[in-house]
């Protein structure tokens, strides 16, 4: 028998067929697949780390995060594009200068909030798209807050 | 001599408000004091009606198509139910509260028992709660607290249908004689575990409110109902008799049984639909790390067609090593069904149950295992369900269960599953 840690394919079926006991067989290569060690321990054993997980990096609170899609291209100015993917934390303090995801009669709107002595506006960062004054008995509430906008190129 | 301070038992009772209604709200807020229901499989009945709704007088459970002319005309919105919507929305909920206590006991998708005893401030405490599911996750909710679960449950109650409460009902903070004059007004069927047998009887005996059941007798209900019932009025009485369960015992049958969305009569649409039900059962049973030795197929046509012809049947396969293999499962399925199956029936619905369940590390060993095909097999599944998990559910199922489908459920207005779903995400308008 060939002592290679992966024996080849062919090999490995060929010896599955001829094999008189096939539980010993599999059990065997088993042993085989696993990797000996040998030799001097590499060097950088000690200083193996996690790799990176976006996951864990863009999700701060897992029950309060949501993901939503951008429909238009009012938040251009903030680098948020039609069609990228939002994700809103909604256990995050809407404060001044967030962008937020607002309801504004009934529907989601993505806008950066500014606390004005004047109240609350919602600002596109687009010209064409002027500043939204909220009045108090306009049918608003802030949905949750906008922690990173994933763009793809 | 120094007396120990006797510290009370405090339990909370957290359930959400119209929860399925809640869920599809919270991606649709357009829906905001509009009338919504939300329906079972098939559209049949009502299964979650918002605030609106109730006060339209439309009962829970009520068929939908007697509803269609009232719907009309207030204009009631209906779903169809979004389970995958709700069971995610439902585990953040279930898990921001885990951590408001060190016991929880999940009771339903939409309540959890807490373990507050000897914190302070409860009513405080359980105000903050509310307003911290309501801020992220954005799901209402009542807080019962007392000192046990059975008043734990009716604190639940007041605190859901009396205003004043604000959503949060601590019996503990009651004086006795105004927890009396509430528990008067609530009538015995309300109790949990009250059935309505029960309460028919216990009305015979004058026991009609809350009150009146907390100060029965308990000889003569132990005499007339039996032990449960008995522990029933401690708790009324502020005796907790029922302890937290933490852990749900793994289910000892898993059934899955549909209606059709058409009624069906040829062989091959049925056995598509059995190893599809088989196929959900199977992987019901390998998430909770279980085997099954027996699989139960049944058959139904429509009993609310009395003038079609009827015809009813089921018939138990037991499987010749207990197994998770979803292959072997459907195969034992099938040929249940193929000795079920008479022609010339219009059938309505399927179902399957797997019984005779144990844990997987307890498979019995026999001298005609054939380990590596176990083990194989083990492999496989563990693939296909982890495709299934990342990928979303049906990617990868067997050929047999058909790809068109024309029998399945029937759900027209489902709404997107904007939690589980790249492509189903809830629109952000810029």
């Amino acid at each position: 028998m060939q002592l290679s840690l992966t024996p080849p394919r062919s090999a490995s079926v060929l010896l599955s067929m001829t094999h008189p006991n096939k539980e010993l067989f599999y059990r065997q290569r088993a042993l085989l697949r696993r990797a000996v060690p040998a030799g001097f321990p590499s060097p950088a054993d000690d200083y193996v780390g996690q790799r990176i997980s976006l996951d864990e990096h863009l999700i701060g609170r897992r029950e309060s995060t949501f993901f939503m899609r951008v429909a238009g291209d009012s938040m251009r100015g903030l680098g948020i594009f039609d069609g990228d993917l939002l994700v809103v934390d909604k256990a995050l303090p809407a404060t001044h200068g967030c962008v937020v995801i607002a309801v504004v009669d009934g529907e989601f709107t993505v806008k950066q909030l500014l606390c004005t002595p004047e109240g609350q506006v919602l600002r596109a960062a687009h010209p064409d798209y002027p500043d939204m004054h909220i009045k108090p008995e306009q049918d608003f509430t802030i949905w949750g807050v906008v922690s990173w906008n994933v763009h793809k190129h | 001599m120094i007396q120990k301070p006797v510290i009370r038992r405090a339990i909370a009772l957290v359930d959400c408000n119209n929860f399925y209604v809640s869920c599809e709200r919270l991606f649709r807020p357009d829906l905001e004091g509009r009338p919504v229901v939300i329906l079972s499989n098939n559209d049949g009945c009502v299964v979650s009606r918002s605030q609106e709704v109730k006060d339209l007088g439309v009962p829970m459970a009520a068929p939908w198509f007697q509803l269609k002319d009232m719907a009309k005309k207030h204009g009631i919105i209906a779903f169809s139910s979004n389970y995958t919507l709700y069971a995610d929305l439902s585990n953040r909920v279930m898990q921001l509260l885990s951590q408001f206590s060190p016991e929880q006991e999940v009771y339903s998708i939409d309540e959890c028992f807490l373990e507050l005893t000897g914190m302070k401030e409860l009513t405080r405490y359980a105000e903050h709660m509310r307003s911290t599911l309501r801020q992220c996750v954005g799901i209402p909710v009542c807080v019962g607290i007392a000192a046990s679960k059975t008043l734990a449950k009716l604190a639940n109650h007041v605190a859901k249908k009396q205003p004043g409460y604000n959503g949060v009902c601590n019996f503990n903070d009651l004086p006795e004689d105004q927890l009396d004059a509430l528990l008067d007004k609530i009538s015995a069927g309300e109790i949990w575990g009250v059935g309505r047998r029960t309460s028919l009887r216990l009305q015979e005996m004058r026991i009609t409110t809350a009150l009146a059941l907390k100060r029965a007798p308990t000889k003569r209900i132990r005499a007339e109902f039996g032990v449960v019932l008995e522990r029933t009025v401690a708790e009324l009485n502020g005796t907790a008799c029922l302890e937290l369960d933490e852990i749900t015992p793994p289910r000892s049958q898993i059934i899955c049984s549909r209606s059709f969305g058409v009624s069906v009569s040829n062989l091959p649409e049925l056995e598509q639909a059995v190893i599809a039900y088989t196929s959900r059962a199977a992987e019901k049973l390998r998430s909770q790390h279980s085997l099954a030795s027996c699989i139960q197929v049944s058959l139904r046509t429509n009993p609310h067609k009395p003038q079609e012809p009827q015809y009813q049947s089921a018939i138990t396969v037991p499987l010749s090593a207990a197994s998770d293999d979803t292959r072997l499962l459907c195969r034992a399925a099938l040929s249940g069904l193929r000795h079920l199956y008479r022609s010339g029936y219009a059938y309505q619905k399927t179902g399957v149950m797997l019984s005779g369940i144990i844990a997987a590390a307890e498979r019995p060993r026999t001298l005609f295992d054939d380990v590596a095909a176990q083990e194989k097999s083990s492999a496989l599944m563990a693939t296909l369900d982890q495709i299934n998990r990342r990928m979303g559910s049906g990617t990868v199922q067997l050929l047999g269960e058909g790809i068109r489908k024309d029998w399945a459920m029937k759900q027209r207005n489902m709404s997107r599953r904007y939690t589980t779903e790249l492509n189903e995400l809830a629109l952000a308008h810029a």
